[in-house]
């Protein structure tokens, strides 16, 4: 079993949802972010994403954009967050996901970026805008690696894709709790329940929920019908506005810390 | 082992010509692509969708469009007749039209009242403005503030014919950008939105499905050629920015062998990464654009070693784009087309002749493909022929040009 399952099965035993944090690499910095890595894991999370910044984010919303422009600007680029996770994970052991658009990895070379992804300590990919369909030599490659890969279902995913996706699908489902890009939202839609059932009847595979989760009330919600919540635009956005003080990351680990706050025993 | 020419350029059942086009887009979006998709197709084998559509272009568009004889430019180049595809006579100015109203119909068909769409020199986004006025559909136009900038008329005439525009500031506040800030409209809006791209690229079926709207250019221009000189041509040019205009133009002339297919890309200022939109432009020092993925699509993409997307410039803003569509990929890796560049200068230079040599006055990006148009006459015998495809008129540009000038 991955590290990424181990992480679910034990969520599952001890009756707890998991919790997700999403980061960008190099935002503010990079240094900031291998210290994010490691206080986001004491500050409780099960899994932490990890942004790889593109130039052309099309899945996300105005937070998450203006995140990987300035580490763009300061010229970090997907070998940098690799080696934070290599940093980081000589200090923690939670398990990271790489989140990512394909064109990066595409020139980086998807051999050598899962084998450089597996020798930094990443443990599953996850690329927004490469569907399974044009997947298939992509996830043969992550399986050679050991890597999980982490595929998105959305409400307007058809049952009959739901279960295709299901079938490539390694260590959790990443379900899009609506219809929209990454960032805020007041409150939760019927969507994501609804989605996370249907998954739930074709595939066995834990199933985190996402995309506009910012609160502690959401985040208990999620858990409510799903195995795991993952929070990116509202700790992006505490980074976005802490930069400059020397409280940062004890600061969004506390923000991250109140998100968990409505958990039962933690 | 030499490969087999081309003859034909149709994309598998999933939208790929070879490894180039397919579908990189976020989850959400595959439902709508593939509900698009079925639609289109039924549309495609609908005599009654062909003939609706027909009867507009020709009553509200103008069609078919003359193909004219410069005789001036001929003159000019000493060799090859130079004829041209007046596409810039049609109703607002540009091919571009021919899209948006065949979009437009399907978008009617599936019921859809709210159309989004982005634009670089803003003629795509007046055609989906127009189109949206004649059928009462609410229309939304994303641009870049660079794009607005510089095509002040264009973001004028979407706001007369009842289009909200918006300005786009991410990025590099160009084409590419009012792209993006499209894709996330319609991922947010895909349940009563319909997004009319205006190139030939973009996620399956949209390569295919403009291309298809496009492609009564090049047949045009075969019968017409074919009546006119009795032969075929030995080369067509046309400006290549996604490549909607010039895959229009050549795709029905694919299997003609003998035929010369040529793409004149922006070669902008320099040949340096961010001076041009050449994506072929091998010469160039970054070596030009490299196999990659954006906005929906496999193809060649101008990026840096990281495999971030590179600026592009361009005189032209509906050239000033980092990809090309997926078929012109395949055509250029096939060897079956030939692109080529045009900078900045050599464009004002096109602009200029075809302007005093025959009362024309082009668009800066069809302008790309005059000097190369009389460059290839010019190397031909007097008794063939070669079309240019003029693909919109340059009102929009006469205030900028205006501003160069002094």
């Amino acid at each position: 079993m991955s590290r990424i399952g181990e992480t679910f099965a034990e969520l599952k035993r001890s009756g707890r949802g998991g919790f997700i944090p999403f980061i960008t690499a190099g935002h503010p910095d990079l240094a900031t972010t291998e210290l994010l890595l490691i206080e986001l894991a004491a500050a409780g999370a099960d899994i932490i994403e990890l942004g790889v910044p593109f130039s052309d984010p099309v899945a996300d919303g105005e937070v998450i954009q203006r995140a990987s422009e300035r580490a763009l600007r300061s010229g970090v680029t997907l070998r940098d967050a690799l080696t934070c996770v290599a940093y980081a994970k000589q200090h923690i052991d939670v398990p990271i996901v790489l989140f990512s658009y394909f064109n990066p990895l595409l020139k980086f070379g998807e051999d050598r970026l899962a084998k450089h992804a597996k020798q930094a300590g990443v443990d599953a990919v996850l690329v927004t805008d490469l569907i399974p369909e044009e997947a298939e030599s992509w996830t043969e490659t992550l399986i050679q690696h050991d890597l999980d890969s982490i595929f998105l279902v959305a409400p307007t995913t058809s049952d009959e894709r739901l279960a295709r996706i299901a079938q490539r699908a390694r260590g959790f489902i990443y379900a899009v709790s609506r219809a929209g890009v990454t960032g805020a939202r007041n409150e939760m839609t019927r969507d994501a329940e609804a989605l996370v059932q249907r998954v739930r009847s074709v595939s066995d595979l834990p199933v985190a929920v996402g995309f506009g989760i910012s609160t502690a009330e959401q985040v208990r919600e999620v858990w409510r019908f799903a195995d795991a919540a993952v929070v990116g635009s509202a700790i992006v956005s505490q980074i976005e506005k802490m930069t400059g003080s020397s409280d940062l990351v004890g600061r969004v680990g506390e923000f991250a810390r109140s998100l968990l706050a409505l958990a039962p025993v933690r | 082992m030499q490969k087999p020419p081309i003859t034909r350029s149709e994309p598998d059942e999933t939208g790929h010509w070879g490894k180039f086009g397919g579908r990189y887009v976020p989850e959400t979006l595959v439902a709508p692509l593939e509900e698009l998709t079925k639609e289109f197709t039924r549309a495609r084998n609908d005599p009654h969708f062909w003939r609706d559509l027909n009867q507009l272009l020709r009553d509200y568009c103008g069609r078919p469009t003359p193909l004219f004889h410069a005789e001036r430019l001929t003159a000019q180049a000493g060799g090859a007749q130079i004829y041209l595809k007046r596409e810039d006579l049609l109703h607002t100015g540009a091919h571009k039209i021919n899209n948006a109203m065949g979009q437009a119909l399907l978008a009617r068909r599936m019921g859809k009242h709210r159309i989004i769409a982005e634009t670089g020199a803003g003629q795509h986004g007046v055609a989906t403005a127009t189109v949206c006025a004649l059928f009462g559909l609410r229309c939304i136009i994303y641009m870049g503030a660079e794009d607005a900038r510089r095509q002040a008329l264009n973001v004028f005439r979407m706001r007369l014919l009842g289009a909200e525009v918006v300005t786009v500031n991410a990025g590099t506040r160009t084409l590419k950008d009012a792209i993006n800030e499209a894709l996330r409209d319609w991922v947010t809006n895909v349940h009563d939105t319909y997004y009319l791209l205006g190139s030939a690229l973009g996620p399956h079926p949209y390569p295919l499905m403009v291309r298809e709207f496009q492609t009564v250019i090049g047949r045009e221009a075969r019968e017409q050629i074919l009546s006119t000189t009795g032969k075929l041509p030995r080369a067509l040019i046309a400006c290549v920015g996604g490549g909607s205009n010039s895959i229009g133009l050549f795709h029905p002339f694919i299997a003609d062998e003998q035929v010369r297919l040529i793409g004149v890309e922006a070669g902008g200022h320099g040949d340096s990464l961010g001076e041009h939109a050449a994506r072929f432009h091998s010469g160039a020092i970054s070596g030009g654009g490299r196999v990659g993925v954006l906005q929906g699509t496999m193809s060649y993409v101008l990026q840096d070693a990281n495999g971030q997307v590179a600026t592009t410039h361009s005189i032209s803003a509906g050239l000033d784009y980092s990809a090309i569509g997926p078929e012109h990929a395949f055509l250029h890796d096939g060897g079956r087309a030939e692109y080529i560049w045009a900078t900045d200068d050599e464009a004002l230079e096109g602009f200029r002749l075809c302007a005093k040599l025959e009362g024309i006055i082009p668009a800066l990006e069809t302008s790309h493909a005059i000097l190369s148009a009389i460059r290839v006459a010019s190397e031909l015998p007097q008794d063939d022929a070669i079309i240019v495809n003029l693909s919109g008129r340059g009102d929009k540009d006469v205030q900028l040009i205006a501003e160069l000038q002094t």
